[in-house]
């Protein structure tokens, strides 16, 4: 029987509550596919080459970039905090605040926004064409769970890499703003890093340490979550990837302003 | 067996199946012919769990998969072999992976074993050679071949095909509608 017609004063109502249910529903399915995932992580079968692979695909094919980013953040960094600091007549500080700005924010930040636009959009796409080939319906009828397959190794390696990741950057970056302060703009060696080991404790490295692994586990969350249930064709693929790749970005700056504030 | 019973699904509104019902009796060859757009992919989709109707009901050896959770409904498809209209291979996977896939996965069969029983899939396909290339790497009708090989590696109880002969040559056609 067809259901009566709704009046028209109404219908904004209807057409609000509509999408407030499809975006509830929306949320759930999101927090249940990353429920899920940490389920399958602590569960067996584990499908060890599958996560090996993604660290291959997630971490070390990501390398050079972070390498690029980090080295020039650090230069850029050295160069403008070196300017600002002398007009204080405080130069001798550049070693911490680079390292700080790096190990606290910028290194954990930009690794991640770097990893999203490389690793993160192309998981998306690969999981989106497994789906619209009916790659991940082959995975099901034959009674494997895609899902260890496919998500829940590329999260865990998100998690792994990541932090590893962002110390790479950090490293590079600090190098990057020896260059420059010291080699460059003539401050001493021992000044950049003397001061550095008394300014940085672990506490910022730990706070840097937190930011990445849960950045990990946002991106490849996301990029996986987006391919998992991509449209049809490949518009629905070229749609689901960008969206990955925004969403996951501002995951990244919303979450790091959240951790910033409760972590020391 | 397979028995189908009122089964009704439809899509935004738009009914694709009204009320199917079909009986396929064991050791049987059954063909689903129909208009493109029909709603055969739609009909083998229910009849693998990766729909769920409307309504109706769909027996597979005695047991409704309509009303099974996932380990359940995994250990009925554990008796089926698919080969799905474009192929479904896996990209990352050579053609020889592809077919021992479901083997190294779900068998308890050593590499030589194995190595053994694709070769002789392959073969039974006309695909001795090939077992290196890449999916991307070999022709449509090629790829299909691969998938069937795939399929029957496990020697299922039940094998399901969605257009089998889309893409092959009316050699392999006849060959593998008899």
């Amino acid at each position: 029987m067809a259901e009566p017609a709704v009046p028209a004063v109404v219908r904004p109502f209807e057409a609000i509550g509509r999408r407030t249910i499809e975006l509830v529903e929306a949320l759930g399915r999101f927090g249940g596919f990353f429920g899920l995932a940490l389920f399958s992580m602590v569960t067996p079968p584990f499908k060890t080459r599958a996560f090996i692979d993604r660290l291959h695909y997630i971490g070390y094919r990501s390398l050079l970039i972070i390498i690029l980013t980090g080295a020039f953040t650090g230069m850029v960094l050295g160069l403008q905090v070196y300017l600002t600091l002398s007009r204080f007549g405080s130069e001798a500080f550049l070693g911490p605040a680079v390292a700080l700005s790096l190990i606290r924010e910028l290194g954990p930040v930009l690794a991640a926004l770097m990893v999203t636009g490389r690793a993160g959009s192309a998981l998306t796409a690969e999981i989106g064409i497994m789906r619209i080939t009916e790659q991940i319906d082959a995975l099901t009828v034959m009674a494997l769970n895609p899902f260890r397959y496919l998500v829940t190794p590329s999260i865990l390696a998100g998690i792994v890499t990541f932090p590893m990741m962002t110390a790479l950057f950090d490293v590079v970056g600090i190098f990057g703003g020896y260059l420059v302060g010291v080699k460059l703009l003539g401050l001493s060696e021992g000044t950049y890093f003397g001061e550095m080991r008394t300014f940085v404790d672990f506490h910022d490295v730990m706070t840097g340490f937190w930011k990445s692994l849960s950045f990990g586990a946002i991106v490849t969350w996301v990029a996986t979550y987006k391919g998992f249930y991509v449209g049809h064709g490949a518009e629905g693929v070229a749609r689901a990837t960008t969206q990955a790749v925004v969403l996951a970005s501002v995951l990244i700056l919303v979450w790091d302003y959240f951790l910033g504030s409760i972590l020391p | 067996m397979i028995k189908v019973r009122g089964l009704t699904k439809s899509f935004a509104g738009q009914p694709v199946l009204r009320g199917v019902d079909l009986d396929v009796p064991d050791g049987s060859i059954t063909v689903i012919i129909g208009r493109s757009g029909g709603g055969k992919s739609v009909f083998l989709k229910h009849l693998l769990g990766l729909l769920r109707p409307d309504s109706g009901e769909v027996m597979i050896n005695g047991t409704d998969i309509t009303q099974l959770g996932t380990r359940a409904m995994d250990e009925v498809r554990r008796h089926y072999g698919v080969v799905f209209q474009g192929g479904a291979l896996f990209d990352s996977l050579t053609c020889f992976d592809n077919v021992a896939f479901p083997l190294r996965e779900k068998t308890e069969l050593g590499p030589d074993e194995i190595a053994k029983r694709v070769e002789q899939r392959l073969d039974q396909v006309g695909l001795v050679g090939v077992g290196a290339k890449y999916p991307a790497e070999v022709s449509g009708g090629m790829r299909k071949r691969v998938a069937i090989a795939r399929a029957l590696v496990t020697e299922p109880e039940i094998v399901f095909f969605d257009e089998p002969t889309t893409g092959l040559d009316p050699c392999w056609s006849t060959r593998f509608t008899g």
